[in-house]
């Protein structure tokens, strides 16, 4: 199971005044079971490469190859694709429709071809792990607060069983509590499903506590491609196109400059702890 | 898909027809529309076509972006001018097949409202792509303005079309979206019979007027906040001021029109 970007480069509005490179010359692979964190500022092109993970968007030149096989093949299956990988859009909760939360989730099994048996079951899963209570599942989709919408929606694209699940910004919008308990639930996800997850987002602090790999993209370019420790070390340059690394790092560099022996690529506040406690004994 | 819409799209540039007032545009679309169908013969076709040259190559829009709206009247265009071929009572056949029959007076008929029909497209879009949706409200709500002293609500009206023009890429922008977005779950938009795609319709169409009326709201709510209490006393931060050019545009616009009235009564 893995995932190949080959030279993809995208262009808005080919040809026009408004020509714009949304992404140039993208090398990628993502692998089985990793957990990525892709970030970047508005307008790095970070949306754009998600929407090609799932053959959404068609690169104007480049290929994309799904467990070996080039995705513009002309009889390759898209639908197919699309139920292996799982894209969950930013305010995913703008999309849900039916009269019960129930059959929304329902929406994608079916549009898979399942049974509306299999598509229940497959709900009631979905559902369940993302923590809805069951007696909300028949009520109406726009009867729930923002942070519940919100699990119905990643629910929705759940149900699909997808072998890799991309979110483009999933705590855009929520509250604290909010965001640490999807957050928490997409960790949750990976760890017992073994899932490939793809998280986009603009906080630095959320990525490097939950994700093993980071993806810095600037102006339709890769940055940076390591782990968040090596990709926070470079925090200057981050800062120089628009970007920050967690307050942790800041602390410990500036630890480390007044000669305390600290591990300066501390992401997370749990490490720096340590890292400090240690430089003390 | 829907990126390709371009009725009413603006086009950057820095022109003497980009900086007209938009009323004088107004006026004069609204007089090259009348002229387009005042005309009757070459004569008449030559000025007008003299004038709509003129008007496109100072506006510096490309005439490429003119053309594109015309692919979405082709359909009328054909239908218009096979109707006019064919339908169009005369004496001197040219050619006659059974029922079917054309007529030296149908093949002009035709042609000419062939060419009405495209520079009505093109005319009156040199107008969208050189006015930004905004001076276009301002101009019409001055323009009409008189009218408010009869009880029209000329502000309302002014209003209601900026903020409807103002949310039009936003929807189409929206729409674009939860497309996607239903597509990543599955949906179907472009195969199945007619009952499938009305079906699969409902997944875009709820979600997208959920959002309208949210939206609708919050500018509602928004516009309350910053005191809106429509157009009563309510001053421009750049009020619309004719200059000498505007009065040079009215000028040429009097001289193209009276042309084509005085050749049409007198001419030919």
């Amino acid at each position: 199971m893995s995932l190949i970007l080959d030279k993809v480069s995208y262009v808005y509005s080919e040809g026009t005044a408004y020509e714009r490179w949304a992404l140039k010359n993208i090398n990628l692979k993502l692998e089985d079971g990793e957990f990525i964190g892709i970030i970047g500022h508005t307008g790095s092109g970070k949306s754009t490469l998600i929407q090609h993970f799932n053959g959404l968007i068609k690169a104007t030149s480049g290929g994309i190859y799904f467990n070996g096989r080039d995705i513009y093949e002309e009889d390759y299956d898209k639908r197919e694709l699309r139920t292996q990988v799982g894209l969950v859009f930013q305010y995913p909760e703008h999309q849900l429709f039916e009269t019960t939360i129930f059959d929304d989730v329902c929406f994608g099994p079916i549009n898979q071809g399942l049974s509306k048996n299999e598509a229940g079951l497959r709900a009631f899963e979905a559902l369940r792990s993302v923590g809805m209570p069951e007696k909300l599942y028949y009520q109406s989709p726009f009867d729930l607060s923002g942070g519940q919408k919100r699990r119905v929606a990643i629910a929705g694209v759940l149900a699909m069983k997808p072998k890799m699940l991309i979110l483009d910004e999933p705590t855009a919008g929520l509250d604290p509590k909010g965001r640490d308990e999807i957050l928490d639930l997409i960790a949750a996800m990976h760890k017992e499903r073994n899932m490939t997850v793809v998280l986009v987002s603009h906080s630095m602090e959320d990525v490097a506590k939950y994700v093993e790999r980071m993806i810095v993209m600037n102006d339709g370019e890769i940055m940076y491609d390591g782990t968040p420790g090596e990709v926070f070390l470079h925090y200057k340059e981050l800062e120089a196109v628009g970007l920050a690394a967690p307050q942790v790092t800041y602390l410990m560099h500036e630890l480390k400059e007044q000669g305390l022996p600290v591990n300066s690529a501390a992401t997370t506040v749990e490490e720096a702890m340590e890292s400090i406690l240690k430089a003390f004994r | 898909m829907f990126r390709e819409i371009t009725l009413g799209q603006y086009y950057l540039a820095d022109s003497p027809i980009h900086r007209l007032d938009p009323r004088v545009k107004l006026l004069g679309t609204f007089v090259y529309i009348l002229s387009l169908f005042l005309f009757r013969d070459v004569v008449g076709f030559a000025v007008v076509t003299v004038f709509l040259v003129c008007v496109i190559r100072s506006s510096k829009v490309p005439f490429s972006y003119m053309v594109k709206g015309l692919k979405a009247i082709l359909v009328l265009m054909v239908v218009t001018a096979l109707f006019n071929l064919f339908l169009t009572p005369g004496d001197r056949v040219l050619f006659s097949y059974g029922i079917l029959k054309i007529t030296l007076e149908g093949v002009k008929n035709a042609g000419f409202m062939l060419v009405r029909l495209i520079y009505l497209i093109v005319g009156t879009s040199v107008m969208t792509l050189t006015t930004t949706p905004n001076q276009l409200t301002d101009g019409l709500e001055k323009a009409l303005m008189p009218l408010s002293k009869v009880k029209v609500p000329v502000h309302s009206i002014a209003m209601i079309m900026s903020i409807a023009l103002r949310f039009i890429p936003i929807l189409i922008e929206e729409t674009d979206i939860i497309m996607k977005a239903q597509t990543a779950r599955g949906a179907d938009f472009e195969n199945g019979n007619l009952v499938k795609r009305t079906k699969a319709m409902v997944p875009l169409l709820v979600p997208l007027f959920v959002s309208a009326f949210r939206r609708a709201d919050d500018l509602a709510m928004a516009m309350e906040a910053r005191c809106y209490m429509g157009g009563a006393g309510r001053t421009k931060m750049k009020p619309l001021r004719y200059r000498k050019e505007d009065f040079k545009g009215y000028l040429v616009l009097a001289a193209y029109f009276g042309g084509i009235v005085l050749w049409r009564v007198f001419g030919g």
